[in-house]
């Protein structure tokens, strides 16, 4: 049972890092020489960027549910 | 803060009475009509009512139409109309087998009254780092919010009473999250959800009398996403609802596909000679929530329903932690 606190916690601090990393790369990040399309094209990149972070957020949580529940996982 | 408390105190009473009252009747009208189930974690061939959503968008209703009398504010309506058409596309879904892309994707048209009211705020607020703003990111977000959080309690609904005490639990920690951030309109928006879980868990709790079916899982569900965008607490609710957020991850990463849980063919709990529940060693059945906290050995129903709400507990600690930490900034 410790393992699935510990899977929570996991998911939790993951939570925590992945949101600064998304600040810290998408905040400040903009695009100007479109003209008038900078929005859409910073925007779109944005989701670019966005998608992949959780991408390697859901590997990160696989490889972390396999290693934290390797014993309970052997059905 | 006497206007915020009176329109707190109403709300709250309706809420809760409203689905106190209602159930015990509707229970009959269900039985009577012979829309009941079979309790699959019974000895005996127990006969439940479903579905219980009725009495639950009933006082979620009612006491939101009191709150919008009292605030006029648009994430309200976005709120009423959204939860309601969330009712409406579970109960089709008790009354009508549908195909697996049915509630996802009436889920996400019913999130559009909150982009067309603007009951939002782009900006994605996450603890310690601050705000981000995704203008376009953050549309797609709303539209796959509702489905996510509808179907998410949708699939804790498996054990008597598990869905409404988790909801209990996750939705007063939602808006003791929305008090700590000084969104004191929001929160009180809120506690009408925890009220209506509250209440229907007096029914729903071991031995089921009812069961919230569809209609009642993705309305609490709705509502609990709807609360996350109107009150611009994504990230907490997120958290807040971790123990379920498992249950669908595990899930989806066995069976590898969006897929109904009714299309799975590989059992992945079965009983003991005394009824306890415990796990298969079934490959072909998913991984779930239950499974694993059954991988130690059985438990009666009631004893898993207690696992999950002491992980709920420890979550919603969690949530509560990270509304403090959106006050400090790095």
């Amino acid at each position: 049972m410790s393992g699935l606190y510990g899977f929570l916690f996991a998911m939790w601090s993951l939570i925590i890092i992945g949101g600064g990393i998304m600040v810290v790369l998408l905040g400040p990040f903009t695009i100007q020489q479109f003209g008038d399309f900078h929005w859409i094209i910073t925007s779109g990149t944005k989701v670019s960027i966005a998608f992949g972070l959780i991408v390697i957020w859901i590997l990160i949580l696989s490889k972390l549910k396999n290693y934290i529940f390797k014993k309970e996982l052997k059905f | 803060m006497i206007e915020l408390i009176i329109p707190a105190i109403i709300s709250c009473i309706l809420a809760f009475f409203v689905v106190y009252f209602t159930t015990p009747p509707l229970i009959k009208i269900l039985v009577k009509k012979n829309y009941t189930v079979k309790d699959m974690n019974k000895k005996e061939n127990v006969m439940v009512a479903r579905p219980g959503g009725i009495s639950i968008i009933l006082g979620i209703v009612v006491s939101e139409i009191i709150l919008y009398g009292f605030f006029q504010l648009n994430e309200i309506l976005a709120l009423i109309i959204t939860t309601t058409a969330a009712f409406l596309i579970g109960y089709i879904d008790d009354r009508k087998v549908m195909g697996g892309w049915f509630k996802p994707v009436t889920l996400a048209i019913a999130a559009l009254p909150i982009i067309f009211l603007g009951a939002y705020d782009s900006d994605l607020a996450f603890p310690l780092f601050g705000d981000v703003q995704i203008p376009l990111l953050y549309l797609g977000l709303i539209i796959f919010m509702i489905p996510i959080t509808g179907n998410t309690i949708n699939s804790i609904d498996v054990l008597n009473g598990v869905a409404s005490g988790f909801m209990v639990i996750a939705s007063f920690t939602l808006s003791i999250c929305l008090f700590i951030l000084q969104n004191y309109e929001i929160a009180i928006v809120s506690l009408p959800l925890g009220f209506v879980s509250l209440a229907f868990y007096k029914y729903h709790k071991i031995p089921s009398k009812i069961f919230p079916g569809d209609s009642g899982a993705l309305t609490l569900g709705a509502m609990y996403g709807v609360i996350a965008i109107i009150g611009g607490v994504e990230i907490i609710a997120a958290i807040a609802l971790l123990p379920a957020v498992i249950n669908s991850f595990l899930f989806l990463s066995s069976v590898k596909r969006v897929v109904e849980h009714r299309q799975i063919k590989g059992k992945p709990v079965e009983h003991t000679d005394d009824f306890k529940l415990k796990a298969t060693n079934d490959k072909t059945a998913p991984v779930t929530l239950v499974r694993l906290i059954l991988a130690g050995g059985p438990l009666t129903e009631k004893q898993i329903g207690f696992t999950i709400f002491k992980l709920a507990i420890f979550s919603g600690i969690l949530a509560i932690i990270s509304a403090f930490m959106m006050g400090v900034s790095l």
